[in-house]
Formats: C-alpha cells, structure tokens, sequence
C-alpha cells in the first residue's frame, strides 16, 4: 500500500453550531484507505457513517480536521471528478431515458460524442442492461435503477466509488445478486470502494474492511479486516470464516454502544 | 367497447344527453326566451334573416346594400317569418330586394356566425398575446430568481399575495392607461394575470430539485448553469405545465371582463354586453359558447404541449 486512496485526519463535524439544535455527528475520526479496498462503514442509525461518507465526497465540509483524497484536498478532488456516488435511492433523471442518464456525467465533463457512446455501451453490458438503453426509469424494477445508478457512477471512470445503503430499499434476493454483480465490477474496474451499510452480512460478505462506528458523538470503534478469500462466491456466505467475521462485527456494534460517550 | 372508445364515446353521450335535457326542459317548463334560450334557438340564430326598410325609392346599389348590412349586421329579425316570395331570391344570393306597399325592402340573409368569429379571434388574440408577454416574463422573473436565492425570498411573498388578489379590478386603469380601443389594454390585463401563476409554480419547480440529485451534480462538480439546464428546468416542466393551465383559463378571463368594461365594437366582450343590451339573449348565448370553445381549446392546446414536451412524466403512463 503505497499512498492512501482516502486520508482522513481527526475530522470533526458538528451541525448547527451554537444553536440549541446542536448535533456532534463525527469525532476525531482517523482513517486511511488504501487502493483498491473495498471499505464498509456499518453502525447504528445517526452514527454519521453518511456524514463521514459525505465529508470524504466533500458534499459536507468538516468542522474540524482534514479530508484527502489521492493526496489533494477532498474539494479540490472534487473538481477533479474523482468521486462515483450512488445513493440509496437510485436518483435517476426522469425525463432520461437509460442510456442518457447513464451518460450524463460524461455530457458534463464534455467527452466527446463518440467515446461518450461508447463507454455509456460498455457500462450498459457491465451491468447488463444492454437491452434497456432506451427504457425510461420507471419502466425498470428498483434494481436494475440502481444498477444503472450503478454504471453512472463508474461512466467517467472516477478513482474511488462512495455509495451510500445502495442496496438498502431493494428486496434480500436482489440485494444478494446485485452484492455479486458489484464485487464483479469492483474487480473489473479496479475502483476503491467506500460503502455505508446497515447490514452486516453485505459488509463481510464485499469488504475487504469493516469500519465499526458509534453514535452521538458518530466514531469509529473498531477496524476489522476481512481475510475471507477473493473472489467471493454464493459459497462464500456458508464459509466458517463468514460467520466468525459475521459474529465478530455483531459483536463489535453490540459493544460500540456500550461504551461510554 | 374498449377502454380508448369508451373514453371518447362517453363525454359524446353526456354531452347529448344535456343538449336535449336543456332544450327539454326549456320548452316543458315554458321559460322565456330571454331568461333562457334553447339550444336549437342559439344554433338557428347563427344564420339570421336581417331586413332594412328603405323609404325612399331610390335603388341601393349592391356594394351599398353590403355596406348597410355590414354595419348593421344585426338589425331586426324579419317580423312574421319569412314569406316565401323573400325565400325564394335568397336562394339565390344573400341580398333580395322587393316591394312591401309603397315600400322597397332590402332583406339579406346574414349569417351571425361571421361577426361571432371575427369578434373571437379578435379577442382570441388579445388573450393569447397576454398569455405569452405574462408568461415569458413569469417564467424570467422565476429563472432569475431560482438563481438569486435573496430575491426569491424578497419576492415569493409579494407574488403569492399577488396572485391571490382579483386583478381583473385593475381592467378600468389599465383601459385608461393604454386606450380602450387599443388591444393592448387587455393584453395587458392578461399579462399581469397570468404572470404570477406563471412565476410563482416555476419557482416551485425549479427550487423543487431532489437534494439527491443536487448532490449528485455537485459530485460531477457541475456548474450552476449546467444544474439549471439539466436538472433544475427539467424538473420544473411539469409545475410549469400546471401553471400554464390555470393561466390558459385566467387569459380567456381576463380578455373577456377587461372588454366588459370597454373596448371596440369588434371584440367578444363588447358583442355579448351589446347583444345582451339589446335583448338579443340567443346571440350572446352564441358569443359566450364561442368563448367557452376557445378556453377549452387553449387547454387542450396546452395539454398537447405538455405532452410533446415531457413524454416522460408519470401521468402519460398507460
């Protein structure tokens, strides 16, 4: 691990400072992640795992502490297009069909035409939906949107995917195959991944890290490597291994809220 | 019957089934004519049997005779029907001349319905010219203030208190200000009418953007320009259809009562006050569908737009 993807430097955030609505939603958080990792931020609701997720996108600057990203500021790799976000909703343009919200980043980072048809055909098939490139997004399940979120957001090949509970509203059986799909991608486009999740199963079965986090103040409380061998499989979820890792990440969020504030 | 034919059979139906009603109970109840035209009465009146004494002998030329009628265009209905020796000439053309006494009698079949056009698309015009200065005006005033969100909090009040007073009041000033005979006058009207509608929904619109979707911009580092055009516009098109609909209805409105309180003897409202005045109730009856048929078709018009323009939105979903 040579220079760190995401550098992350005793961030602090606290929302409406001074004000009697005060929240301190990220203390001294300290993280590093490293190319190609794929970093899952799990932990009980309000313990600002998207706030930290949005600090390092810089769509939330911190209060306190420093946020870096391939060694610039998050701001500056900001404008540089380093980021793919995907949200839980799938946050589609309507008025798009398939293929144009797939490209629309690329209109705006004003590729041009021919490479922009292109890569919006190769990002179609990587998640397969070659043959919805002229659906409308209401006229797809909730998960293929997202796998079109999906291929938005790796379209302009940025250097690190920051997704928040992507899979979070669609169904366990979908949320299982679309899990397989991104660890496929993940593989073949060579991205870091950060990804917030309220499952523990989905952050042992893709990561190759778990970030354990606490609320009020929102910190982290444990860092668990995930050793289970690459590349995961269905049989990979009735691996031994899993459920220690499963039980242990359990463990670790059970015992985060023990502690004292 | 499938579900398409049904939706077009249906209002056929709903729309006899008034048609007779109303001429039905106009006839069993006895209500008078002037209280009540029936249907059949203001159909018929569309082509009307105009007559002009002349008294002197001389003989009217024809241009003359059409100029008289021109200008009279509504005289007198024929008194006791019409003879046959009047038909039979009309046949012929629209102008007859024959001897009554001592008297010449110029009689021509005039058709109402000219007068009832020429007056709608005058006014027609009017509503339409002040749809489109109020419109492209509210929907610049909305894009400046999306943009500067200072003005917008300085404005919306002062429009939405706007938009809830009757400004046709303001009619009478505003045929002062510009000329009563002068259809800008009513443009004018329409114009400050529709434009809060206008404004105030493409505000909504364009403020309306999803937070997601602004984030996600922002993750693109898109500019504000470049989040106007592709999300803030698009996401406003259907507040901005919804507002152009009342609006369609509110020009119409607004063209009409501003000629109610004035305005040449061409336009819609001065013909259905005067036809009115003159206790000619089947014409103005004529007049007022004639405006209810504009008002329908502006918005048919409108959803037609929308239509073509956002073939995407969720209520064009079969």
């Amino acid at each position: 691990m040579t220079e760190p993807v995401v550098l992350l430097d005793s961030v602090d955030k606290t929302f409406g400072d001074g004000t009697a609505v005060q929240v301190h939603a990220l203390k001294n958080i300290n993280l590093s992640i490293g190319r190609n990792e794929f970093v899952s931020l799990i932990g009980p609701s309000g313990c600002g795992k998207s706030t930290l997720l949005r600090v390092i996108g810089d769509l939330i600057a911190p209060t306190a502490g420093r946020a870096q990203v391939n060694g610039k500021n998050a701001a500056q790799a900001r404008l540089d297009r380093e980021y793919g976000m995907v949200f839980q909703a799938a946050t589609l343009y309507d008025w798009r069909t398939v293929a144009k919200n797939v490209q629309l980043p690329l209109e705006l980072m004003k590729y041009p035409k021919e490479k922009k048809e292109q890569r919006t055909r190769e990002m179609l098939a990587l998640v397969e939906l070659s043959d919805f490139a002229r659906h409308y997004p209401w006229q797809l399940s909730g998960g293929m949107q997202q796998r079109v979120a999906i291929a938005r957001a790796l379209a302009f090949e940025p250097s690190i995917l920051l997704m928040d509970e992507p899979f979070g509203a669609l169904d366990e059986m979908t949320r299982e195959r679309l899990n397989l799909e991104l660890l496929d991608i993940w593989r073949k486009t060579n991205t870091t991944v950060v990804f917030v999740t309220h499952s523990i199963t989905e952050a042992v079965f893709l990561s190759t890290r778990v970030i354990v986090m606490s609320a009020r103040p929102g910190r982290i409380t444990q860092d668990i490597p995930i050793d289970l061998p690459q590349p995961r499989t269905v049989e990979t979820r009735e691996n031994v291994r899993f459920f220690e890792l499963e039980t242990q990440v359990r463990e670790a969020l059970r015992e985060s809220e023990r502690q004292p504030k | 019957m499938s579900e398409r034919s049904q939706r077009i059979v249906a209002p056929i139906v709903i729309f006899v089934v008034i048609f007779l009603a109303w001429e039905g109970l106009v006839t069993g109840l006895h209500i008078e004519q002037f209280l009540l035209p029936k249907p059949t009465a203001i159909l018929s009146n569309l082509v009307r049997v105009i007559r002009i004494d002349t008294t002197d002998s001389s003989v009217l030329a024809d241009n003359e005779a059409a100029a008289l009628l021109r200008v009279n265009r509504l005289l007198v209905d024929l008194p006791g029907g019409i003879s046959p020796e009047v038909l039979a000439p009309l046949e012929e053309a629209s102008i007859a001349e024959f001897r009554q006494g001592s008297h010449r009698v110029l009689v021509a079949k005039g058709v109402n319905l000219t007068p009832i056009l020429q007056a709608s698309w005058y006014t027609l015009k009017e509503a339409l010219g002040g749809l489109a200065l109020g419109g492209i005006a509210g929907v610049l005033v909305a894009l400046a203030t999306a943009r500067w969100t200072a003005t917008r909090e300085a404005l919306l009040p002062f429009a939405i208190a706007a938009n809830s007073m009757p400004i046709i009041a303001f009619a009478p000033i505003f045929n002062n200000w510009f000329g009563i005979d002068n259809p800008f006058s009513k443009m004018a009207i329409v114009a400050v009418m529709v434009f809060f509608p206008l404004m105030i929904n493409t505000v909504r619109g364009l403020v309306s953007v999803p937070p997601r979707s602004l984030e996600l911009m922002r993750s693109y580092a898109a500019s504000e320009f470049a989040i106007l055009v592709k999300a803030r516009i698009p996401n406003a098109l259907p507040y901005l259809f919804s507002g152009l609909k009342v609006a369609g209805a509110l020009a119409m409105i607004g063209a009409i009562v501003g000629e109610y309180f004035g305005g040449p003897r061409i336009a819609l409202g001065v013909f259905i006050t005067q036809e009115a005045a003159l206790f000619r109730f089947a014409s103005a009856w004529a007049a007022i569908f004639s405006a209810c048929l504009m008002g329908i078709s502006i918005y048919l018009l409108i959803l037609l737009a929308e239509r073509l323009a956002m073939p995407w939105h969720s209520s064009f979903r079969e």
